[in-house]
């Protein structure tokens, strides 16, 4: 195992490597300053400007200009932002641990709702039951999140006023009652992203058991007198598990895509948010080091994912 | 996979099997209550977003502060919104722009993914390998993120060439079909790899048949089944992409109506006008639905195993 995962990691870096020249050369072809509203500032003297662009490399090739950016990049210096004084690394550490708690959470619900629905939908398929269900997660991954979104704050904050409208981001948890307040206020971000995800997920859960449960192995389980509870848990999860997987790695990407608009929909300060507000202020450096951010959780969890199907799957270590 | 595939390049069956594949095809898939019901819909809101605004009077972009925000009435079926405007005019409107860009950002990432997976998968060697770590970068991008920062730097430059509009258009389905071309991809290759080492292949490229010909009047017509349900879901899911785009405020100029753009204006007026963000709202999740029923539907007509 540790031989895997040794190669894993090894086979990641080349990826993020790859990914990193891709996002430079995209703003190393933009056309115009990277310097974007700086650049024509009337209040920027000339060797200000000039110092800036130093500061930045942007008298040297571009090649250069990558190496000290990914240099930089590894060393944690991600540069300054345009707008605050700030270094763009305090601003995405202050950030990304809402995303990774919003995400995480998110994903546990999903998990939670799709295993028991997904494995109930597929033992009762083409009944009643997994009609309902399989049309209910059809909906529920063809509805936007960010529509979604607008709805549940429509019906629980402004209908029912059962949950505060948007995310207060200066809330400190240090007692019951602010630890209730934070809790009332993550439910809608994080259900919306759970339920979408769980809607997925189901999909995948079902049509892998389904697989599984005409395979001879199953019926060999059930001849030998196997409860229902058995046979599924200890012989048809671990095989359904391994495509289930596989789509859960390529549906990454999807997961910070629903992320990122579900913290706009609630205001929630993750790195997300933080994103389109840059964008709106043209603070390149910060939509830069987000871009990449986003690059590495995503490489980051595509490594967990070959991970874990290495447990699921042993001829994979091997292979 | 199935093994026996009707062959339809050997000259005897070349002209009877393809036609009663595809209606074998088409029967299965009017056997489908979802898919007909999704595609009976698609077709409502495809006409309705073309004829729509011909025929609905009102204009979409008229400004009217003394009814702003107003409920459903019969004058404005769908209420109007913060500026006064005519919501069902606007969704009319929006829905053409929604539908043509998901159409579009569509063919090109399936013309993208055909010629990379045809290549990869007919040349096979060096070119697949290198052409296959591509595919895996892409599928490894942060598509979102990626999407705004290429908006972001380019738009101006866009504008600045073929105005606010149609550049922005431009954009969005080029950007759109640039970063999801890779499923298409994936599918063409995997089916050229398994269609090239068929009987009938070998005996074409032995009669002296170029590449070319092959590939288009051989193994592209076999393959194709799969890439259509591709195709089909693809449009979907630009739909939601440039809705998301429209959303964060960053697709196309705020008068451009669109439905994402809709809903982004509706969040600040959630408590006094609701249905500001329900009707652009249902818009997208009724197309979305009915295209993703239709692409299941395909698939199993298409795909029978």
């Amino acid at each position: 195992m540790g031989k895997y995962i040794f190669r894993r990691v090894l086979i990641a870096i080349p990826t993020l490597i790859a990914i990193s020249i891709v996002v430079y050369l995209i703003l190393a072809l933009a056309p115009g300053d990277p310097l974007g509203e700086l650049a024509n500032s009337p209040s920027m003297t000339p060797e200000v400007r000039e110092n800036v662009r130093r500061a930045l490399g942007l008298d040297q090739p571009v090649y250069i200009r990558y190496f000290k950016w990914a240099w930089s990049f590894i060393t944690g210096n991600m540069g300054y932002s345009f707008v605050n004084p700030v270094p763009v690394s305090t601003l995405i550490i202050q950030r990304l641990p809402t995303t990774l708690w919003v995400v995480g959470l998110a994903y546990l619900v999903a998990l939670a709702i799709a295993f028991p629905l997904g494995i109930l939908s597929a033992l009762k398929r083409y009944t009643l039951l997994d009609q309902i269900f399989t049309t209910i997660a059809f909906m529920g991954f063809s509805i936007p999140t960010f529509f979604t979104g607008l709805l549940f704050i429509i019906i629980f904050s402004v209908w029912l006023g059962w949950l505060p409208f948007i995310y207060n981001s200066t809330l400190v948890v240090n007692d019951w009652s602010s630890f209730v307040a934070q809790l009332r206020q993550s439910i809608m971000p994080i259900m919306v992203l759970g339920l979408f995800q769980a809607a997925v997920l189901m999909r995948y859960i079902r049509a892998a058991v389904i697989e599984q449960l005409g395979e001879n192995y199953v019926r060999t389980a059930y001849a030998k007198g196997l409860a229902d509870w058995i046979v599924i848990n200890r012989h048809v999860l671990r095989n359904a598990m391994i495509p289930v997987v596989t789509l859960i790695a390529l549906d990454i990407p999807t997961i910070f895509t629903g992320a990122l608009v579900t913290e706009q929909v609630f205001r929630v300060p993750g790195i997300g948010s933080l994103l389109i507000e840059s964008i709106g202020r043209n603070d390149t450096p910060v939509i830069m080091s987000i871009t990449f951010i986003y690059a590495i959780l995503i490489v980051f969890f595509n490594l967990i994912a070959d991970l874990l199907y290495g447990v699921l799957d042993p001829r994979i270590r091997y292979s | 996979m199935t093994i026996q595939i009707p062959l339809p390049s050997t000259p005897d069956a070349a002209s009877s099997a393809p036609s009663s594949q595809w209606r074998d095809a088409w029967d299965r898939f009017c056997q489908d209550r979802m898919a007909l019901f999704g595609s009976v819909v698609l077709l409502v809101i495809i006409i309705g977003v073309i004829i729509g605004p011909m025929i609905y009077p009102v204009s979409y972009s008229d400004i009217d502060f003394a009814r702003s925000t107003a409920p459903p009435s019969w004058d404005h079926p769908l209420g109007t919104n913060d500026l006064g405007q005519d919501q069902l005019a606007r969704i009319l409107w929006g829905g053409r722009v929604s539908v043509a860009v998901g159409i579009t950002a569509m063919l090109v990432s399936i013309f993208v993914g055909v010629v990379i997976g045809t290549i990869s998968g007919f040349y096979g060697g060096i070119v697949d390998d290198l052409l296959m770590r591509l595919t895996d970068l892409f599928l490894a991008l942060p598509r979102l993120p990626l999407l705004l920062l290429i908006i972001y730097l380019f738009r101006d430059s866009v504008r600045a060439i073929a105005g606010p509009e149609v550049g922005m258009f431009v954009l969005v389905i080029g950007v759109i079909g640039g970063l999801t071309w890779m499923s298409s991809a994936r599918l063409v290759r995997a089916g050229f790899l398994s269609m090239k080492e068929r009987d009938f292949v070998t005996t074409v490229r032995a009669l002296g048949a170029r590449p070319r010909r092959i590939i288009w009047l051989h193994i592209l017509p076999n393959i194709i089944g799969p890439v259509i349900v591709a195709a089909t879901l693809g449009v979907g899911s630009a739909i939601i992409t440039e809705s998301t785009l429209s959303f964060l405020g960053i697709g196309f100029p705020p008068d451009v109506p669109t439905w994402g753009r809709m809903l982004f204006d509706a969040q600040n007026y959630l408590v006094t006008a609701p249905y500001m963000a329900i009707f652009p709202g249902l818009a997208i999740f009724l197309t979305v639905l009915s295209i993703n029923y239709v692409g299941d539907g395909l698939r199993d007509a298409l795909d029978p195993q």
